[in-house]
């Protein structure tokens, strides 16, 4: 087998982000599918505004979260898929010399789908053990008949099934497409040979010290990580200022619920991330050991560039938050008495911020021992 | 001057273990041209990577001018490769995604003062200054790691098979540059490979065989890279 169940593992990342995904969209599709059952019994004018606004909170997280969190599944899939190409090039090369076709290779791909299917399980019966609770919270206020929880298949089918297969199907198509390649090609050492340039125009290049064009070249050489590092950023943000405020819109279990899907997506993209930079450059960092560049400089040239992005990441996060909140207290409940005043919460950014700043840094200073760790034996193993 | 003494080194462990160097001993001058000559598993390129500090010995020593670098700290270590000594490998190892320029910046960088651009003129690869690793030839590939390594001033050189991977025409052609460069720049030279005629053009020779040195010998005429055999 090409791709072994050991190589699914390392896909926890997607396992997580998949398992947060099916959590939040089942919870809220299964309360959308009940609720529209009483939709029947509602008969005063309250019931119905209460009713509607229910029905549109459900619509927007089940699509805004579910949407969000899906997209970054199958880039982080696709990503994954990429990485383990260039890094088992010589492998898939010497089957491909051996006779083996690009789709008998691609098919062991299939196994990818294997930690959608774990992430997306855990989730669906993550949200049946939180569902209770939180049908026992909008049943609370007895505005509307009593919601039950039912079992829909469809959103078993659609939440556990479908991503699954889909996602078996995307990890073999992205493969074969990646295996286009050249033989001689996937036999060569990366290391040696860049089969992408980019020229740069002569009037942009100065004339700056290696470490910071290093920096910019590591950047670069990998948007993708660029936009997961930004992204786990924006979660972080998002999430812990939304939760914060969810505490006063909605209620206490909704705001720590969106806390710990926000601190577990944010980590998860970020180690992932980071991890693939360091597992990316070692060579070059294992060089620049060699060299007689300490530590430090090396953190700074391979990890240095993604600061400023990460705060980028920090703004839009702040910025997503207030505009959909603002947007559900404006829009959506516009017609409820009973929505507390929203406005943006200065304090809250502020801790948030503190917060951040303290963990993004920690997880800096633990990939730098990572990289302290680095043997420049590296430079010699083929 | 490079004191070795009773060097030793074994890899793996228990029953697995081998023993690469067995108590080596020897004495390298500043701004000699010393080959390390060996048949594969002699045991030359741990040799190397014990001398120029990018390995730790199991024992025995390594001084240059009374400083023991098996003494030294990692961080310490790191220092003394940046400051004293410069890498060319077989393999090159140039950043792909960069420049001829940026990759000599690289060593360049780690001087105080480093007169790169006249390096890599003095190469012969001043036209080929944006060009990226890919776009060149093996042997000019090896001629940036060489002007990579000679950009941060080193006192002692150490080159790991570098014509293993050319032809005749140009291994010639880089070892010519190497010993133009080492005669401008009066640095030391420690070379390993396996082909015995290179072994002519350096002043000092070591035979390794099995881990231990089986020979050391003086040449009295050192050949250019066009006067030895291939």
């Amino acid at each position: 087998m090409v791709v072994g169940i050991k190589d699914a593992v390392k896909l926890i990342g997607i396992s997580i982000i998949a398992c947060c995904a099916v959590l939040v969209c089942t919870m809220f599709l299964n309360f959308y599918f009940d609720i529209k059952e009483i939709k029947d019994m509602v008969s005063t004018e309250q019931a119905i505004i209460f009713y509607n606004a229910q029905v549109s909170t459900a619509k927007v997280v089940c699509s805004v979260s579910g949407g969000c969190l899906l997209i970054t599944s199958v880039i982080m899939l696709l990503f994954y898929i990429k990485h383990y190409i260039d890094m088992h090039k010589k492998e898939l090369g010497i089957l491909k010399a051996l006779g083996y076709s690009n789709l008998k290779i691609a098919k062991s791909f299939y196994i990818f789908g294997i930690s959608v299917f774990i992430g997306a399980i855990l989730g669906f019966l993550g949200a049946f053990l939180l569902m209770p609770a939180f049908y026992e919270l909008q049943n609370k206020d007895k505005i509307l008949p009593e919601i039950v929880i039912h079992f829909h298949p469809a959103v078993f089918v659609c939440f556990v099934i479908l991503p699954t297969v889909l996602f078996a199907l995307l990890a073999i198509f992205y493969a074969f497409l990646k295996l286009k390649k050249n033989v001689l090609l996937l036999l060569k050492d990366d290391f040696q040979v860049s089969s992408k340039i980019k020229k740069q125009k002569d009037s942009k290049v100065k004339d700056c010290l290696f470490i910071d064009d290093l920096r910019s070249t590591t950047l670069k050489s990998g948007k993708t990580l660029v936009f997961f590092i930004i992204f786990a950023s924006f979660c972080f943000s998002a999430m812990t200022q939304m939760s914060a405020s969810m505490k006063d819109l909605s209620s206490v279990m909704m705001g720590a619920m969106m806390l710990m899907i926000g601190i577990v997506l944010a980590f998860t993209i970020l180690f992932l991330a980071i991890t693939t930079v360091i597992k990316g450059n070692t060579k070059t960092i294992a060089m620049m050991q060699v060299f007689g560049y300490s530590q430090k400089e090396c953190c700074k040239a391979i990890l240095g560039g993604y600061r400023p992005l990460s705060y980028i990441g920090f703004v839009l996060g702040t910025i997503y938050q207030y505009v959909l909140l603002r947007i559900m207290v404006d829009i959506v409940f516009k017609d409820f008495d009973e929505v507390p005043v929203y406005e943006f919460d200065i304090p809250v950014m502020l801790i948030s911020l503190v917060l951040f700043i303290g963990v993004y840094e920690i997880v800096m200073y633990c990939y730098s021992q990572k990289i302290k760790r680095i043997s420049v034996k590296e430079i010699m193993i083929e | 001057m490079i004191e070795i003494n009773e060097i030793e080194k074994s890899y793996g462990s228990h029953e697995n273990k081998f023993k690469v160097l067995k108590g080596i001993s020897t004495k390298i001058n500043d701004g000699d041209f010393v080959v390390i000559l060996g048949a594969s598993g002699s045991g030359k390129s741990t040799f190397l990577n014990v001398v120029s500090g990018l390995e730790y010995p199991d024992s025995g020593s390594v001084k240059y001018d009374s400083m023991d670098i098996t003494k030294l700290s990692e961080k310490d270590l790191t220092a003394f490769r940046r400051k004293t000594v410069g890498f060319i490998f077989q393999q090159y190892y140039l950043l792909p995604n960069m420049t001829v320029e940026k990759n000599v910046r690289m060593g360049a960088d780690l001087a105080e003062k480093s007169d790169y651009r006249e390096i890599i003129k003095s190469v012969g690869l001043e036209k080929k200054l944006k060009k990226y690793p890919s776009e060149l030839s093996g042997g000019e590939q090896q001629r940036v790691s060489i002007a990579r390594a000679l950009a941060k001033k080193p006192e002692v050189l150490f080159l790991d098979e570098p014509t293993g991977a050319l032809d005749e025409h140009t291994g010639r052609q880089v070892l010519d540059y190497v010993c133009k460069l080492q005669k401008e720049y009066k640095f030391t030279v420690v070379m390993v490979t396996h082909n015995l005629n290179i072994a002519e053009m350096a002043n000092m020779v070591i035979k390794m065989n099995s881990g231990k040195i089986l020979e050391t010998y003086c040449n009295e005429i050192q050949k250019t890279a066009y006067e030895i055999g291939w």
